[in-house]
């Protein structure tokens, strides 16, 4: 009864900031693909094929922050049994699934011209497909069985497993001497990317982590629909 | 200690009274290995370049074929369940298994492993760092396995699923000791990649005992 009180409350709060997020999401998406793609200045040396960054790195952003997010509801599922951050954690997986193939797909393009190839096996690429693998890995897990909190909770061992690859991806490019370039955004001593270019990454952030929220919000309405549906159809099934 | 030793001589026995299922995925790591010089007759300079990552590569698709079995059956008879009576901390039980399933396949596996690179053409300087690094990844992929059988206990296409959840956490193991190999002759860069082996070795061995044990408590609820 708890965890259904909890429930109610979390979808009261979460249906009220839906809208919110919707609107900054469809909002944020033309302004900053305009100052992105139209606005903001060519890169002296990559040409406009610089503007692919303004669609790949908050991508990269969404993938991580997706994988955190998964990492953290299972270890309080783990930890706390609820029911909640179970649906979260599986949620989270297949939308920071599309991310990471966001980021991947994009940063092909992108180096086929830069680089000269679309892969590389270096570390950051590597990291980032393992992480593609295992939101793989969790969905298969976590769907593999009967009982769906079982499923979770294996996953969630999993998720939690997997996240030694987080700092590893955000830090291979300063570990390694890789081909892909380190960050210019996260430095101690402010960026070291020009304002005009700077504006329409943040913004196309901003329409991507609201994307992301209206993304977990639908999501996680849909899971907990089709639990309830469950639950009335064993209910059913004992009577 | 006697119970972890217990467990291992258990799965010892258990292993030799069923000794087809070690034949057979030791014939399926050799046969695999045969199959590249069959396939590159044409070239044998590539063969012995790629050697390494053959002989691993292959070494990780074996080892994938061996994990599913390994808590079912516990888990159906009722054994896991006893266990948990027996005193024993399950972490320890996960590393037991884990220890005997690297005696069961990792052993065979890493003493084949020179015979097979004399098919594959390795230069002969290779093999001690070969066996090094088999002897520090092997036991790190029997570790990883044990957590992925524990995940899919009672699960649908076990064998498959295990597949897909390990080999992405054992991509590090297989880059640093296919990089260790052919950096032959090197003494400084194989020392580094031995060490990073070494280190993915100890961390794993908390990390897969903690979370495998989680896994097996929650399965027997």
């Amino acid at each position: 009864m708890h965890h259904i009180s909890n429930m109610n409350r979390f979808f009261c709060i979460a249906n009220a900031i839906l809208p919110i997020f919707c609107v900054v999401s469809a909002g944020m998406f033309p302004v900053g693909l305009y100052y992105a793609l139209i606005e903001s200045p060519a890169d002296y040396q990559q040409g406009d094929t610089v503007r692919i960054m303004y669609v790949h790195v908050p991508a990269a952003w969404g993938a991580m922050i997706c994988y955190l997010t998964m990492a953290m509801a299972s270890a309080v599922f783990l930890i706390y049994n609820q029911p909640l951050a179970n649906l979260a954690a599986r949620a989270a997986a297949p939308i920071g699934a599309g991310f990471t193939l966001i980021v991947l797909v994009t940063g092909s393009f992108w180096g086929q011209p830069v680089w000269g190839t679309g892969w590389v096996w270096d570390a950051r690429l590597t990291s980032v497909l393992i992480l593609f693998f295992l939101y793989l890995g969790y969905i298969a897990l976590a769907n593999a069985f009967e009982d769906p909190d079982r499923g979770g909770r294996a996953g969630a061992v999993l998720a939690l497993v997997g996240a030694i690859n987080l700092p590893i991806i955000k830090f291979s490019v300063d570990w390694w001497n890789t081909l892909h370039q380190s960050s210019s955004l996260w430095r101690i001593r402010g960026p070291s990317i020009v304002p005009e270019m700077l504006l329409p990454l943040l913004l196309m952030g901003c329409a991507y982590f609201s994307l992301f929220v209206v993304m977990m919000i639908l999501r996680l309405r849909g899971l907990y629909a089709g639990r309830l549906l469950r639950q009335m159809r064993i209910a059913a099934a004992s009577r | 200690m006697a119970l972890f030793l217990a467990v291992i001589i258990r799965d010892l026995q258990l292993a030799k009274r069923h000794g087809t299922d070690i034949a057979m995925t030791l014939a399926f790591f050799v046969l695999v290995v045969a199959l590249f010089p069959l396939g590159l007759s044409s070239a044998p300079v590539l063969l012995s370049k790629i050697a390494p990552a053959v002989l691993w590569v292959t070494v990780l698709l074996s080892a994938m074929l061996s994990f599913d079995q390994l808590f079912q059956k516990d888990y159906e008879d009722g054994w896991l369940e006893q266990l948990i009576f027996s005193g024993l901390p399950l972490s320890m039980l996960v590393l037991a298994k884990a220890c005997a399933h690297w005696l069961i396949t990792g052993l065979p596996m890493l003493l084949l492993a020179p015979l097979l690179a004399v098919g594959l053409n390795l230069p002969s300087k290779s093999y001690p760092i070969t066996i090094f690094t088999m002897l520090l990844g092997t036991p790190v992929i029997s570790l990883f396995g044990t957590l992925g059988a524990a995940l899919v206990i009672s699960a649908r296409r076990p064998g498959l699923l295990i597949t897909i959840i390990v080999l992405p956490l054992l991509i590090p193991v297989l880059i640093f000791a296919v990089s260790a190999i052919e950096a032959t002759g090197d003494w400084s860069a194989i020392r580094v990649r031995l060490l990073f082996l070494g280190a993915i070795l100890s961390a794993a061995i908390p990390l897969v005992g903690i979370a495998a044990s989680n896994v097996l408590r929650q399965s027997l609820e």
